[in-house]
């Protein structure tokens, strides 16, 4: 016997109590989080890196934002849109927020349908929040243009602190291709689901592994969160 | 350790479920566009070394510059802060950065968890060709316009995108857009070692049973992946107020007698956004070392590591605690005092889990079998090395102590000691202990003892010397001592000494380049485990492992990494695979 006072140690003396049962059980067998695919840790890993890119971005605006010795232009004003010969701020914003959160439950709906392996309802649902995402950055597009064309610059605005165009630009912008990315990757999963592949184990292109329909799911997490980021910059952007 | 032992029913081989290797039908897809983790771990290892031989061959001309200024003509004060700018950055990121985690990462991650290869292997893949266009990127500084950038390694602003700063036109863009790409890249492979080791564990192989070289990498993997962004959102930022005019961390100024276009950003913004990054970064380094170590002093002393746990959540704690230190490197630039306070009493906290980990390290090898062997060798110089560094970190974490010290020779010999030589010495000491695992055969012994005590004895006689010419007042980045009443002209002397003493350490480390090479061919067989440890690398079925690592089965783990010398068994190691005897009835 290599080691005695193991085989004394029964099982019942030595489980864990409290913090060290917690620990043990996070730190058991193969896996740490027992239901959780490796493609889904992944995602979730990634959104909190991606998480802390956004909170540095924010807090950095922020930052100028106090730093800057010229007044900040008003975003009620900047943000406005004449229509129906009166100006209503924010409101092309709210129409955006507005169809960026529709299309997180379409994505929802989606998953669900995805995990009933209805591959009809589940791709047209993905290309519907797709067709959002890309509304939206049409949106983005356009109200980008208007603020060039007003004369909004990265280095400077006619209204006040230089700051305002250099971080609507760039935390927009950093924002948009997320969301453009999300978009690309929702033809392409929502392609898969159509053609079947998670059904008949067809490998991918490039990673020469077969998928299924977590893929789904796994594509939803990264559109949730790119929403869950525009509610930020909302706050903080425009209603600051 | 009272859960060594699964349990006496022995545990059916399990494959881990969501395994599917891609495998590779031509020379190319296998040793190209490998994706194999162990062909991107040498490609890592060898890039990062290329790009460190760069390094070496800039702090030559540095040291040579200090010790005979004038004698190298083409050695002017500008290329001086771009040998300085380049060297630290080539070590910090892309040497250590990279060889820490995308080279022994990789090679062992997947080997010491008995896993088949990492969770995503053609992200791994990408990750590393991403690296090598981040390389290149700013290996190509050295030949545009102007050269690379002479911001110094922290890169500053608003100096280091205006007129006057060397690299302004061309090279401060490259260095930005370079760093962008490894932190893409790095994220890449981040990704997979994270989720490689919490999800992709070999049966038996629980968090607590992973050897202490895990724990580093992954730890400092969590650091990266959570302290890059900060680098990354200040590199977006400058590289627009450089590029498009902005002025996210440029106030208003005037150069050369001109008003500038910036106004209103803050510089102070970028140095907490850099630190926030640089402070992680430091352990990002040390970790991995701190994990390697351990388990090189319990394999060549015969002992099993002192305090398992305590070592683990030492790793653990410091991770956390060095994300709240940051400012302690920002005590002179202007900040309100009070965060001073507060971030040097953090630091010092840090001093707690550190020393833990020192007396762990001492007590394991304390009455042990200790065999000298070249890891061993290396491995007892990092704890002699980094305790010295740790040491005068007391002095440079205090803000009163710090101020006087700021910016001289004291800080440059600190931060060499603490983060320079002694990981350097942990990735020496890697090399001779994995090197027969990679090729099957030895490095040569005797080349590693010259090597050795040259390079241990070698950066004693740089660094040393240096504390006291900063305490004397010594300003680092200058590329001359120039006369100033508070420098005894004798502290010349001492500067040739230096450079003498670095040239020979430099030279030496050719030797080992040579070893590396020599010993491919012509060093002696090593076998599966030629230095009888227990953790599962060494027990694949072959040697060097073959792609999918484990043959037919993979392994299981029945017990702890550390099982040396235990009292009763036949042998003085149990492999983790090893299954307990049958209890007696």
């Amino acid at each position: 016997m290599a080691r005695s006072e193991i085989a004394d140690a029964t099982v019942a003396d030595s489980r864990p109590t409290r913090w060290r049962s917690i620990v043990t059980d996070w730190a058991s067998d193969q896996r740490a989080f027992k239901q959780v695919s490796w493609g889904k840790a992944m995602m979730w890993i990634f959104l909190l890196s991606d998480t802390f890119i956004f909170s540095c971005f924010l807090l950095s605006y922020m930052t100028v934002r106090m730093s800057t010795t010229v007044e900040w232009p008003n975003p009620s004003e900047v943000f406005a849109l004449h229509l129906f010969g009166r100006n209503i701020p924010l409101i092309l914003i709210a129409i955006m927020t507005f169809v960026l959160i529709t299309s997180s439950g379409t994505m929802a709906m989606a998953v669900n349908f995805a995990y009933r392996r209805d591959r009809r309802k589940t791709a047209i649902l993905m290309l519907v929040t797709a067709l959002l995402g890309a509304a939206f950055v049409g949106m983005q597009a356009f109200e980008w243009t208007k603020l060039i064309e007003e004369g909004v610059r990265p280095w400077e605005n006619p209204w006040g602190a230089p700051q305002f165009g250099s971080t609507f630009f760039m935390i927009t912008g950093f924002h948009g291709t997320h969301v453009t990315f999300g978009v690309i990757f929702l033809l392409i999963v929502a392609r898969k689901v159509w053609r079947g592949d998670f059904d008949t184990g067809r490998r991918g292109f490039f990673t020469s592994r077969s998928g299924n329909y977590e893929t789904v799911e796994i594509t939803g997490l990264y559109w949730h969160f790119v929403d869950l980021v525009w509610v930020f910059i909302f706050a903080f952007f425009y209603l600051w | 350790m009272v859960d060594a032992v699964i349990g006496p029913e022995p545990v059916p081989p399990a494959e881990v479920a969501e395994v599917e290797l891609y495998h590779p039908h031509s020379w190319i897809t296998r040793y190209v566009f490998s994706q194999d983790a162990k062909v991107i771990a040498i490609q890592y290892s060898l890039t990062a070394m290329a790009i460190g031989l760069v390094a070496l061959v800039l702090s030559w001309l540095m040291r040579w510059q200090l010790a005979f200024p004038g004698t190298l003509s083409f050695i002017d004060p500008s290329q001086y802060l771009q040998y300085i700018t380049m060297h630290g950055m080539i070590m910090v990121v892309y040497l250590l950065t990279a060889l820490f985690l995308g080279g022994f990462g990789n090679y062992l991650i997947p080997l010491m968890l008995g896993a088949r290869d990492m969770a995503f292997p053609y992200l791994n893949m990408l990750s590393y060709w991403i690296y090598l266009l981040a390389v290149l990127v700013l290996v190509s500084s050295f030949f545009v316009p102007g050269g690379p950038t002479g911001a110094g390694w922290t890169l500053y602003p608003p100096q280091a995108i205006l007129q006057g700063t060397p690299g302004y036109e061309m090279g401060i863009i490259l260095m930005l857009t370079s760093l962008i790409i490894f932190i893409i890249g790095f994220t890449m492979g981040g990704l997979n070692y994270v989720v490689t080791v919490l999800q992709g564990r070999a049966r038996g192989m629980t968090l607590m049973r992973m050897p202490l070289t895990v724990w580093g990498i992954f730890t400092a993997t969590v650091l990266a992946l959570l302290a890059f962004p900060a680098l990354f959102v200040g590199a977006v930022m400058m590289l627009f107020d450089r590029v498009l005019g902005t002025s996210f961390f440029m106030p208003s100024l005037v150069s050369m007698g001109e008003q500038l276009q910036y106004g209103g950003g803050s510089p102070i913004l970028f140095q907490h956004l850099f630190w926030f990054f640089g402070h992680p970064e430091v352990y990002i380094v040390a970790l991995p070392a701190f994990g390697i170590v351990s388990d090189l002093i319990s394999t060549h002393a015969r002992r099993n590591i002192f305090g398992y746990r305590m070592m683990v959540w030492a790793i653990v704690a410091i991770g956390v605690l060095s994300f709240v230190v940051w400012a302690h490197h920002m005590y002179v630039s202007g900040m309100n005092p009070w965060f001073g306070f507060f971030f040097a009493t953090t630091t010092l906290i840090i001093a707690i889990p550190t020393a833990i980990k020192v007396y762990n390290w001492v007590l394991t090898l304390w009455r042990g079998d200790i065999h000298l062997t070249i890891p061993m060798l290396f491995a007892l110089a990092f704890i002699v090395t980094f305790v010295n560094g740790g040491l005068t970190g007391l002095f440079l974490g205090n803000v009163v102590v710090d101020v006087p010290l700021s910016d001289t020779m004291f800080v440059v010999a600190h931060f060499h000691m603490v983060m320079g030589v002694a990981p350097i010495f942990v990735i020496f000491g890697a090399l001779y202990h994995w090197y027969p695992k990679v090729t099957g055969r030895m490095l040569n012994e005797g080349l590693g003892q010259l090597h050795f005590w040259i390079t241990f004895l070698g950066a004693y006689a740089i660094f040393f010397p240096m504390h006291y010419l900063g305490l004397l007042g010594v300003p680092r980045r200058y590329h001359e001592m120039g006369s100033t009443s508070f420098v005894p002209e004798s502290a010349q002397s001492l500067n040739v000494f230096i450079t003498v003493a670095a040239l020979i350490v430099g030279a030496v480390q050719l030797v080992f380049l040579f070893n590396l090479i020599w010993s491919l061919r012509y060093g002696r067989e090593s076998g599966g485990n030629p230095w009888r440890a227990t953790t599962l690398e060494w027990q694949t079925p072959e040697t060097p492992p073959p792609h999918g690592n484990w043959g037919k089965e993979l392994p299981v783990v029945y017990r702890w990494a550390y099982d040396y010398n235990v009292p009763g068994a036949k042998e003085d190691f149990l492999p983790q695979n090893r299954p307990p005897e049958t209890s007696p009835a």
